[in-house]
């Protein structure tokens, strides 16, 4: 079975009520739904906007009515059982907990310390944001602090990504409140990484939080994002605290499209760091145009149940993609990452390596498919899985689905599965490190390969600490 | 150097070990004080390198008799990092490599958990490059490799050499070598040769695990024994291995023999 990565758009609205009778399958979708739909757009916005954004809300909202939750008797969602969240009813809050900047500051990086969009359950908090050393003109704002002119060319490319009716971005589409557009200028080459902080304040209500990002790269253009997810428990106490930020429960439905025009480059660091008994589903839909270069690091800490839908569209010659994951985990949390590269034109390349690290009764999933069709000839695609188990009962389940057509390309692709190597402990015992410190510096350096690769040194620094706190 | 009176450094008795269920050690015996150099030759599969990583605690091994002391303690009851800690080094004759982990920082965490256990301060990352740069001389091993992976894609010879750079740092009261000579070149060989013999003091001593007469032309020992299936059946002066060089293992394997024979 192949992924669905369905090319159909949304279905319009006449469309569907012709087919009312398969609408409301699933009371707990039609539930999440009218959560999500329930918070309106309040955005200063000309009218025209606003009816448009409502129109693509509509629509998405239509085809959700005819979905259901997946379960594991779907292939794409096999071995992660979604059930859990049924078992939760998520509130969308109109009302957010108001921050101060004090409380946001240890989440800043220092190196985007006036590069920053913040969002807060989803909402643009001007506030928390800065964009100060920023060049001028970057396009860098939520929905209403865009140029008019802009807002207008948005609708070229929101939710127009391959993609679109699966049904979470659905949902996500449907209950769109506002968006972080980031619009890079032709050749416009931004030094400062740009950092999205999504904040969620969740703390006893199970709420829903629909984060949603736009980055266009105009052709010649280079950027350099870092899109972070966590909750605002681990702001008051990232040190102890551990139970509080245990029960914040909410849902995070995140939705980031990213367009690459030709001879663009787009540097893109994904964290998910939700607090533990949060569920995160992350989509990254990514269109490349010819000559592109798109580099993903997507580090996947924090969450019970997380899900990161990874996909790439090639839509010219000589396109280059690097994904690099990395998914650290402990104790019951269960992690899925499905990537797609669609290597579509010929000359493209492709380096994928995503490494697991799997501790307790934890459970990761990949699944790496890459496509490559009669047009993608004189393709160069790798894939590499590595997975790290550090127990037992610790659980990986891989998949590599290499779909190829074409011919006169070269494609590798390969699964590891190991534990911590008892001769290297030994050795680095024998020089008088002991049995924890030994783990320890095998652990990170596991880690270290994927990390160190992150443009940003300060978050290096906090990912390592945190992948050592976590496999203590 | 043989020294008067000199402290017992390491003291194996009647040690038997085993590992999955097959005996490999069968009753070796082993005293070496301070400021001496044990060479210990012996054929193939004799048990040599058994031997040494018994004593550096490996544990696939398991010690099924015998007693070890080490500086007056039971060596047996340590965790591999104790005795490392307590001043036992091995140098592997078959070095590990860690990918990922960097050399400097392994050489500082591994020094670092020495000066711990002798109650001194840790030593911050740049007084530590200083100390590592001098020691780098003393196996004339370029920085380069500092900061590449632990043994990562090292050539043989330079994995005998970074063994030997960790022991220059770690300075320890025993030091065995584990065919350290092996696959070195000759100026190789010299320039380890040289490290060790710089080492060496009357403080501590070393065990040197060779095939080579060679090694010992430059290291000279105090002692030379002979480890035949996981016992040493013979010690003798220097000039036993010289020997062993001429007539090969055959003859003292066949004196032992006789000698059994003749009780
Ligand atoms: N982990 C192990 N599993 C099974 N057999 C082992 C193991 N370690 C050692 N042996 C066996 O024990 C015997 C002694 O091996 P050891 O490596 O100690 O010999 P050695 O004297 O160092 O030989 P060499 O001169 O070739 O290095 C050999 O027969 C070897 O196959
Ligand atoms: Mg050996």
């Amino acid at each position: 079975m192949s992924i669905q990565v369905s090319p159909m758009p949304i279905p319009n609205p006449d469309e569907v009520s012709l087919k009312s009778a398969l609408t409301d399958r699933d009371p707990y979708l039609t539930e999440l739904l009218n959560q999500c739909q329930g918070l309106s757009i309040q955005l200063l916005l000309e009218p025209e906007s606003i009816s448009w954004i409502q129109e693509l809300r509509d629509r998405a909202a239509a085809w959700v009515r005819q979905c259901i939750l997946p379960t594991t008797k779907d292939e794409e969602w096999r071995f992660t059982d979604m059930s859990f969240l049924k078992q939760l009813t998520f509130r969308a809050l109109p009302q957010r907990l108001e921050l101060a900047a004090s409380a946001v500051a240890p989440l800043t990086l220092s190196e985007a310390a006036h590069s920053r969009l913040v969002f807060v359950d989803g909402v643009y908090a001007p506030t928390l944001s800065s964009v100060a050393s920023l060049p001028d003109e970057l396009v860098i704002s939520n929905l209403a602090g865009l140029p008019l002119a802009y807002r207008s060319r948005v609708r070229d490319y929101l939710a127009t990504a391959q993609g679109a009716a699966e049904v979470f971005t659905a949902l996500n589409t449907s209950g769109l409140i506002d968006v972080a557009v980031v619009w890079v200028p032709k050749h416009l080459i931004v030094e400062t990484p740009i950092h999205l902080l999504f904040i969620s304040t969740a703390s006893g209500t199970p709420t829903i939080s629909q984060p949603r990002c736009l980055v266009v790269a105009e052709s010649g253009s280079s950027v350099t994002l870092i899109e972070d997810y966590l909750n605002q428990a681990n702001i008051e106490s990232p040190e102890e605290g551990e139970a509080e930020v245990g029960e914040a429960v909410y849902f995070t439905n995140a939705v980031t499209e990213i367009c690459l025009e030709a001879g663009a480059q787009v540097n893109h660091t994904r964290i998910e760091r939700e607090s533990p008994a949060a569920f995160h589903i992350g989509k990254s839909a990514i269109t490349q145009a010819r000559n592109s270069r798109y580099t993903c690091n997507a580090i996947t800490l924090g969450a019970k149940l997380s899900r990161h839908n990874l996909e790439v569209f090639q839509h010219g010659e000589q396109t280059e993609t690097t994904l690099n994951g990395l998914v650290t985990i402990n104790s019951q949390q269960t992690t899925d990452t499905h990537s797609v590269i669609a290597l579509n034109y010929p000359h493209g390349t492709s380096t994928q390596l995503h490494k697991c690290i799997i501790a307790d009764q934890a459970h990761a999933v990949f699944n790496g498919k890459i496509l490559v069709p009669q047009s993608a000839q004189l393709t160069n695609a790798g894939q590499l899985n590595r997975n790290l188990l550090l127990s037992p009962r610790a659980r990986v389940d891989t998949k590599p689905q290499l779909e190829i057509t074409a011919d006169n390309v070269k494609c590798t692709h390969g699964a590891t599965i190991s534990q911590l190597d008892k001769e290297e402990v030994f050795y680095l015992q024998s020089r008088g490190l002991d049995a924890t410190a030994a783990h320890n510096l095998l652990i990170n350096a596991f880690a270290t390969e994927i990390i160190n690769k992150l443009p940003v040194a300060s978050l290096r620094q906090t990912l390592i600490a945190a992948v050592s706190h976590q496999h203590l | 150097m043989i020294v008067e009176k000199a402290q017992v450094v390491l003291s194996v008795r009647e040690l038997t070990a085993e590992v999955e269920g097959t005996p490999i050690l069968k009753g070796v015996n082993l005293e070496v004080k301070a400021g001496e150099i044990h060479a210990i030759m012996g054929p193939n599969g004799s048990g040599k390198s058994t031997f040494s990583k018994v004593l550096a605690g490996h544990p696939a091994y398991e010690v099924t008799g015998g007693e070890v002391r080490f500086l007056g303690q039971n060596l047996l009851e340590l965790e591999p990092e104790e005795r490392a800690r307590a001043g036992l080094f091995l140098a592997f004759q078959y070095p590990m490599e860690i990918p990922g982990v960097s050399n400097l920082d392994f050489l500082r965490v591994a020094y670092n958990s020495r000066r711990k256990q002798q109650g001194l301060e840790e030593m911050d990352s740049f007084d530590f490059d200083e100390l590592v740069r001098e020691k780098l001389e003393v196996v004339r091993m370029n920085p380069a490799f500092l900061s590449r992976s632990v043994n990562e894609g090292f050539s043989g010879g330079e994995k005998k050499r970074n063994e030997i750079l960790q022991m220059a740092l770690l300075a320890p009261k025993l030091g065995i070598l584990d065919e350290t000579d092996s696959g070195l070149d000759i100026d190789a060989l010299k320039i380890v040769a040289q490290g060790v013999n710089q080492l060496a003091s009357p403080e501590n001593a070393m065990i040197l695990i060779t095939h080579y007469q060679r090694l010992l032309n430059y290291i000279v020992p105090d002692f030379v024994h002979v480890m035949a299936d996981g016992r040493i059946i013979d010690s003798g002066s220097k000039e036993l291995a010289l020997e062993l060089e001429s007539h090969g293992y055959d003859w003292v394997l066949e004196q032992a023999a006789t000698e059994v024979g003749t009780r």
